[in-house]
């Protein structure tokens, strides 16, 4: 007791804690930091955001501006004709609309395909369990145009094992031009960069403590409802970053939806990949300099949905689980 | 039929497993089988509806790449060291800016927000309209490399080599101006290469229970250790993951492959192509089995 209350006449002493002399040198400490922080922020930041400012300035710029070599940045007549002229020939409300349905299905398919396949190889003892994970790897792995030509001719005649053909007289049918091929693979597991989101809910669950799944088991809950109710609750972390990841490559994808051409009612993608064609032909604009700020502003339209859609999440959810600590 | 607890035990994990390993072996198996006989032939394209025919000759492709193709050793190992030389910086530098980041302050929503740009600006589609149109005005079709998409942009925002030029004025050597110059050029290029790994080291540090700092710092553990004991141990499952994910997309933006889909689809050479693809992507699964195997050990899992 005597030694504990001599300790506290100690530490009451201690110029580093009571004093305010103490207590302003942490200040200080703290402020330098924060300054520190900023600074580095802010200019990462930039270096970011760099090529953005730009695209966003040249969106606004009239012809004028673009041809006025004084112009910098700050548009002296700036329009809003980029962006309807865009809308428009991209057809943006519409195919938007169309395209965050088929995103959305695929993102939700291929999260639940993904923290499938990556919960059974972080828990269970699968025979050839490597070998099987380094399939995995592969999927990664292997550059994508390797295999355009075998995918393309396999949904061209698309009839696995001959299942297709019972239904279909015996023949093969044509899945190119739907979107079908994509779907089909997504829900298989081998979708656009399904084998790291598989590699991700691994890491994820293997870094989750055993105890929780064992007492969900001793409580006598399934191997599936454990999946489901504890497990994939635990993950939301990993859900969120999957799910965000899946959302912006799905959307941008260039690959699997020019592979198997489907339609550009559904690709935004698609169509800024041709705006520039679009819009030098129809509205015959020839000066790639001109043209090239309609891209601008097709850019920025495609950009904007999948900014609203991080931070969104990132508020709502990541903070949310910060929050209640579902985890531990 | 009785089974014991491990069999049943096994038998619902390949239940889990299974969507992917059909996947697998339907499209992604299928097509490197293709793949690797492709490298074992001649391939002819005979046209766009009947596909291309195959004659067999032996491993004509594989000795071709290494003996008379005058730049695949060349490029192949260049593309492998740019990976060696970069992997490292990226992974500390995203876990670095993801703690700086996973901080409280003011205004974190937006410059999250801004730390993800990067996997925006970077995606397929959104990188390549912007390379087009930029190709466009410079004239003629540029091929789609990455140093190219990495530094997308580079003639709009201020001219960074302008202003470090500038120090010639002051009479400094121009060999340590050129240094200045390329390390600007390589932060730049790591910044961009990072949003993805920083997303996952948020989440990942998003995802440790606040109540384990509580504990820590009722027990006195100082800011040192709390990152050592506590944050590093909980982050390293996905610091592998980083790890992997940073070589595996080095090497799919590295000039092996732009090489090989040159090889294919200018040159319509398949059998020579399909040889790099083949070649570059053992040797990437081979570094990152040897990265596995000595991070693995030093992993920290839960158990």
């Amino acid at each position: 007791m005597q030694s504990l209350s001599k300790k506290f006449n100690q530490l009451k002493n201690d110029p580093t804690i009571s004093s305010k002399r103490g207590r302003a040198e942490r200040k200080l400490k703290e402020w330098v930091f924060a300054l520190f922080r900023t600074a580095l922020v802010l200019g990462i930041s930039y270096v970011i955001l760099s090529p953005l400012i730009g695209i966003i300035a040249s969106s606004f710029f009239s012809n004028e501006d673009n041809y006025n070599p004084i112009v910098y940045l700050i548009p002296q007549s700036p329009t809003l004709e980029r962006y309807i002229t865009s809308i428009m020939r991209m057809d943006y409300f519409t195919v938007l609309g169309n395209m965050m349905l088929y995103v959305v299905g695929l993102t939700v398919l291929q999260v639940i395909v993904c923290s499938m396949a990556g919960y059974g190889f972080a828990r269970f003892n699968i025979p050839f369990k490597r070998v099987l994970f380094a399939c995995v790897i592969i999927t990664i792995v292997l550059p994508s145009h390797t295999i355009m030509y075998p995918l393309y001719t396999t949904f061209q005649t698309f009839n696995p094992l001959g299942i297709v053909g019972l239904f279909n007289e015996g023949s093969s049918v044509n899945l190119l031009g739907t979107p079908w091929p994509v779907i089909i693979m997504t829900a298989l597991g081998v979708g656009l960069r399904s084998g790291l989101y598989i590699f991700i809910f691994n890491q994820f669950f293997r870094g989750l403590p055993k105890e929780i799944e064992e007492a969900a088991l001793i409580d006598g809950a399934g191997n599936i409802r454990t999946y489901l109710q504890v497990m994939m609750p635990n993950a939301t972390a990993a859900i969120v970053t999957v799910t965000i990841f899946s959302v912006v490559w799905q959307y941008n994808d260039n690959f699997l939806g020019r592979l198997f051409n489907v339609s550009d009612d559904i690709l935004l993608s698609r169509r800024i990949g041709s705006l520039q064609a679009t819009i030098a032909n129809l509205d015959q604009i020839r000066d790639p300099s001109i043209t090239t700020l309609y891209v601008y502003a097709g850019v920025v339209l495609m950009i904007l949905p999948l900014l609203l859609i991080y931070i969104f999440m990132q508020k709502h959810l990541i903070e949310g689980i910060e929050r209640s600590g579902i985890v531990g | 039929m009785k089974l014991t607890l491990a069999r049943k035990k096994s038998i619902v994990g390949l239940i889990f497993v299974m969507p992917f390993l059909i996947g697998f072996t339907f499209f992604i198996a299928y097509g490197i089988i293709t793949t690797v006989r492709m490298s074992f032939s001649d391939v002819i394209v005979a046209g766009a509806t009947s596909g291309v025919e195959m004659s067999w000759n032996n491993f004509v492709n594989y000795i071709n790449a290494f003996t008379v193709h005058p730049t695949f050793p060349e490029v192949l190992g260049t593309s492998i060291l740019n990976m060696i030389i970069d992997v490292p910086l990226i992974i500390f530098f995203s876990l670095f800016m993801a703690l700086l980041i996973n901080q409280k302050f003011r205004g974190r929503t937006i410059v999250r927000a801004i730390f993800f740009m990067p996997v925006i600006l970077g995606a397929p589609a959104i990188a390549n309209a912007l390379l087009a149109a930029r190709a466009m005005m410079v004239g003629g079709v540029s091929p789609a490399s990455p140093e190219v998409m990495a530094s997308l942009g580079s003639n709009l925002n201020v001219d960074v080599n302008y202003y470090l030029y500038m120090l010639s004025d002051l009479a400094i050597p121009e060999t340590l101006i050129g240094y200045i110059v390329d390390a600007v050029h390589r932060i730049n290029n790591i910044i961009i290469a990072s949003g993805v790994q920083i997303v996952i080291f948020l989440a990942a540090l998003q995802s440790i229970p606040p109540t384990v700092y509580e504990a820590a710092k009722i027990e006195g553990a100082t800011p040192y250790e709390t990152f050592w004991l506590i944050t590093f141990p909980m982050v390293s499952p996905l610091i592998l993951t980083n790890v992997v994910y940073t070589i595996i997309d080095s090497f799919t933006t590295s000039p092996v492959v732009t090489l090989s889909y040159s090889t294919i689809f200018s040159d319509y050479n398949y059998g020579l192509g399909s040889v790099f693809s083949l070649i570059s992507s053992l040797a990437v699964c081979l570094i990152l089995v040897i990265v596995a195997l000595i991070l693995g050990k030093r992993t920290f899992y839960q158990t």
